[in-house]
């Protein structure tokens, strides 16, 4: 009973927020009659919720370094604003276009990250005074006014689907194929983990549970593949996501960057004295945070196909709210790129089944809000035990 | 029983502190008369058959421990042994129902549930980590969370007055409208102390009150201690340093692995320190330092010259003074200097400029000068520095045994950046086995370790930079006597294997049982240079002592 006891405990640590989101997608389910998880919707949640997780993941590595960036939604207004200026008005190439508000989003980041570092002004009232010069400076950019249509090349970057190269008639072949490859490739690297791990005397979970946790995920990438496939197949977007999503975890649990990112937000006293140059590291956590929010800025503004005084409202609220539904600490140190997805899933679930069944507005965000209450409140129970 | 009547008048200042306190809890006393229970054999405190279990770890394990009224009592054992648990026990932070056994005082049995509780009865816990909120006055910080108030506004007159009374007590002689931060180490204890005095205590318990204290304030305190005992207060004092339990305590006990081993009485029980480091050690510590070989070769390594620094702050004024100093190959160099000599501020502005402004001066490894700026050059360079407070800035508590042990060296268990997690862990297991931290796994956060075993862990972090020359600042502050047999060995064995050790420390027995050679330091200027031949406790402290400022 007690072994029981600690295997659950124990994993509602690790997957706490996983089976709350399955939770809140079958409640949806349930209370939407079905529509949640139909392919349209699912394909819908992804590239609704595309922005969001991208920012979440660079609001996570600052919340660990102990920062916080409140400026991100105007910082994706106003590059959003730039796209514009420069694809509608001044008509430049798409790929100079995205490099060029890419970099200015790096720019911003570094304007920030200087001021927060080395000047040691706190992150908070430095990203205030971002959240406002930038989005006064979107304000100037548009003077106002709403600069649309972008073209078609620029647009597909947050709404285009894969080709199916296997010309599937109403089902994306391509889609299926490409979530049975990534089946195939997630178990080979389990178990390759597992071996080396064996090799190396390492702690290894029991084999049943080992299996089942294989055939959980083989069947959740794979239902949700086919879910794609029955609509319009893989955006683009959800391709980006991935590639971001598996870069970012390798850099933060596997690299000596990483590392030392979470060493500042955990002391930053005893990591200076370790070697780590801590400004540097939360210097360029805020030049990766405006690059991310440029680029959620560019994804929104294409999905929106209009750069808009008004883009980017709250942004900063639902990334911080993903990052901590995800496991991030405010005292810094604590946080996996993995739960701040997560966590943006759940908001982005809450959104969408919500509106689905029909919820206002103003119901919407008190009830996120609690949402969120909550989920910190579970999190810091569940480890006091 | 026997009731004694004590005309006020013939009272001392103090005692007359302690009368109040009395007559306020009786009520409508005489005012001139004090009822006070002077039967010495009297058990105040009974704690019977204490078992508390934390997850996976047997904490208490059938404790028994026994107070007589107006004694001191020392508590004493390595860390980890329990002295803290058992403490929290008593004072309600473990509530009754989480543990086994029964709390009697003063002939009752006692059920609290939190520190209230306790402190309703009497029982009043000044803990080791000092809890005063430095932006508040002591007035303030003396009546937290017992303001002296009518209906929610605070009466700052009388606040004001009763903390004057309570300073008077304790020998402070401090506006009570001073905020905490302007005040010393020592002088923030003594207003821990009249904290507690203003709960109304009749036990009080000092969890290593001296820790941070120098030997001057260690006296005033260990002084102020014996007065509280003539006035009848009972206190149990948990501390580390020996010397200072048998000046003043009446009976001591040891705990061990979560068990009473022994419970002495001076009067009765002839005592000897080396009998009670057996009990705690469970083993004898014949020496409580090493042998060790000293083969000294006679090339320099390390050598600083003109080392001159100045406040970071108020750059006008010189922190450390055209320092020089040089360590051989093989050799423990040993620094001593009391609090404000600049020892901490010395090793900390060579270690990278890691302090101060205004540095300048030389410094030459193996006779070549080096440029280091940054903790970065300085480990490239064979440095390392392990500090005096390894909370704030040795260790990253909450992380894992294993992330704190390769911090400092991240590239030995990396290829281009990316880290062999693996070799990494490989290498953490090895070096916890070679230093003995007793942790359950690598996993294990520090926060969770013992603090000897957390010094180990930041020594292990600097090992494994595989450095040359090592700066160990108090290196055994907080820890146990078995574990600083074990820091001493570890220093043993780098200085055989030909590295150089600076070690700094604030106990003159340490530096003399440990070094091949000590310089003094006094006001940021090395003021001797002793071989050990030579040095004694008496010699040190003159040479420590001398003044150059006015």
């Amino acid at each position: 009973m007690d072994k029981i006891k600690t295997l659950i405990s124990n994993n509602i640590q690790t997957y706490g927020m996983v089976i709350a989101l399955v939770g809140i997608a079958v409640l949806f389910q349930i209370l939407t009659n079905g529509i949640l998880l139909t392919p349209l919707n699912i394909t819908n949640l992804i590239m609704q919720n595309s922005y969001i997780i991208i920012l979440a993941i660079g609001m996570l590595i600052v919340i660990i370094t102990g920062e916080i960036d409140l400026s991100v939604g105007s910082v994706a207004a106003f590059v959003g604003a730039v796209a514009g200026m420069l694809l509608v008005t001044h008509d430049f190439p798409i790929w100079l276009a995205i490099i060029l508000c890419l970099l200015i989003g790096a720019m911003i980041g570094a304007w920030q990250g200087f001021w927060v570092a080395y000047v040691n002004i706190p992150a908070f009232i430095v990203t205030l005074a971002g959240m406002l010069i930038f989005r006064g400076l979107t304000l100037v950019t548009l003077q106002g006014e709403t600069i649309a249509p972008f073209p078609d090349g620029f647009r597909s970057l947050s709404s285009a689907f894969l080709p199916d190269w296997f010309g599937g008639q109403d089902f994306h072949i391509l889609t299926i194929v490409l979530g049975i490859i990534f089946s195939v490739l997630f178990i080979l690297y389990e178990l390759n983990f597992r071996r080396t791990n064996r090799k190396y005397n390492l702690h290894v979970s029991s084999f049943p549970s080992f299996v089942t946790k294989l055939i959980i995920f083989t069947f959740a990438i794979n239902f949700f593949t086919y879910s794609l496939a029955r609509y319009a197949g893989t955006p683009y977007i959800l391709l980006i996501l991935i590639l971001l999503i598996i870069g970012y975890t390798f850099v933060m649990n596997r690299t000596v960057i990483g590392r030392h990112v979470y060493s500042v937000g955990g002391n930053e006293n005893a990591a200076r004295l370790s070697g780590v140059k801590t400004k540097k590291i939360k210097f360029l956590a805020f030049v990766n945070m405006g690059v991310l929010a440029a680029f959620a800025g560019l994804v929104f503004a294409g999905r929106l196909n209009a750069a808009t005084p008004q883009a980017g409202t709250l942004f900063e609220l639902d990334a911080i709210a993903a990052a901590v539904i995800g496991g991030a600490s405010f005292s810094g140190g604590v946080g996996r790129v993995f739960g701040a997805v997560i966590g943006a899933l759940v908001m982005g679930l809450l959104n969408n089944g919500m509106s689905l069944m029909g919820i206002g507005i103003d119901w919407q965000q008190a009830i996120k809000g609690l949402v969120l209450l909550l989920a910190v409140a579970f999190d810091v129970l569940s480890k006091r035990r | 029983m026997i009731q004694v009547i004590i005309p006020k008048k013939n009272c001392s200042k103090a005692f007359r502190g302690l009368l109040l306190l009395y007559e306020s809890k009786s009520g409508g006393l005489d005012p001139f008369h004090i009822r006070g229970v002077m039967n010495m054999s009297s058990t105040i405190l009974e704690m019977k058959n204490i078992v508390k279990t934390f997850p996976g770890v047997k904490a208490l394990d059938n404790v028994n421990f026994k107070v007589t009224e107006g004694e001191i009592h020392a508590l004493i054992g390595e860390n980890g042994a329990g002295k803290s648990t058992l403490m929290k026990v008593l004072s309600g932070v473990h509530p009754y129902g989480t543990y086994e056994g029964d709390i009697v005082f003063q002939g009752e049995v006692c059920e609290f549930n939190d520190v209230n509780d306790s402190e309703a009865k009497g029982i009043v816990i000044v803990h080791q980590e000092l809890a005063l909120i430095p932006e508040l006055s002591i007035a303030e910080n003396i009546f937290l969370g017992n303001e002296r108030s009518k209906s929610g506004i605070i009466n700052w007159y009388e606040t004001i007055q009763e903390t004057k009374s309570l300073l008077d007590k304790v020998g402070l002689n401090i506006d009570p409208e001073v905020q905490i931060k302007n005040l010393g180490v020592g002088q923030r204890q003594l207003v821990e102390i009249a904290k507690a005095l203003s709960k109304k205590v009749k036990l009080l318990i000092l969890d290593e009150p001296t820790a941070a204290l120098n030997e001057e304030d260690t006296e005033n305190f260990l002084n102020l201690l014996l007065e509280f005992k003539k006035q009848g207060m009972t206190s149990i004092l948990i501390s580390h340093k020996l010397k200072e339990l048998f000046k003043v305590s009446d009976s001591i006990t040891v705990l061990r692995d979560g068990q009473t081993v022994s419970s002495y009485s001076f009067k009765q029980d002839e005592i000897s320190e080396n009998k009670i480091i057996k009990d705690m050690v469970g083993r004898d510590l014949t020496n409580l330092f090493p042998e060790r070989q000293h083969n000294i070769e006679d090339e320099v390594v390390f050598e600083i010259k003109n080392w001159t620094v100045y406040h970071p702050m108020d750059t006008e004024r010189k922190i450390i003074d055209s320092v020089n100093l040089e360590v051989r190959k093989g050799e423990v160099v040993g620094i001593a200097g009391l609090m404000g000599a600049g020892r901490t501020e010395l090793a900390m502005s060579v270690f990278g400029k890691s302090y101060g402004k205004k540095i300048s001066g030389q410094i030459l490894i193996d006779g070549q000068e080096v440029e280091i700026n940054s903790v970065d050059q300085a480990i490239k360079h064979g440095l390392c520095y392990v500090s005096e407070d390894r909370k704030d800035f040795g260790l990253i508590l909450n992380d894992s045994v294993k992330n704190n042990l390769t911090l400092a060296n991240l590239k030995k268990v990396a290829n281009n950046n990316i880290l062999d997690t693996r070799k990494e862990v490989v290498e953490a297991e090895s070096l916890k086995a070679r230093l003995n931290i007793k942790a359950p796994t690598i996993e294990q956060k520090t926060i969770n370790l013992s603090g000897g075993n957390q010094q180990k862990v930041v020594l292990g972090k600097w090992i494994f930079t595989e450095p040359e020359i090592l700066i160990l600042d108090e290196p055994t502050r907080g820890i146990d006597v078995g574990a600083k047999y074990e820091v001493y060995t570890i220093i043993n064995e780098l200085a055989d294997q030909g590295k150089s050790v600076i070690f700094i420390s604030s106990e003159l027995p340490e530096l003399l049982g440990i070094c091949d050679r000590i310089y003094t330091l006094s006001e940021g200027r090395i003021t001797g240079n002793i071989s050990i031949d030579e040095a004694s406790q008496e010699s040190l402290m003159t040479y420590m002592t001398q003044s150059w400022r006015s």
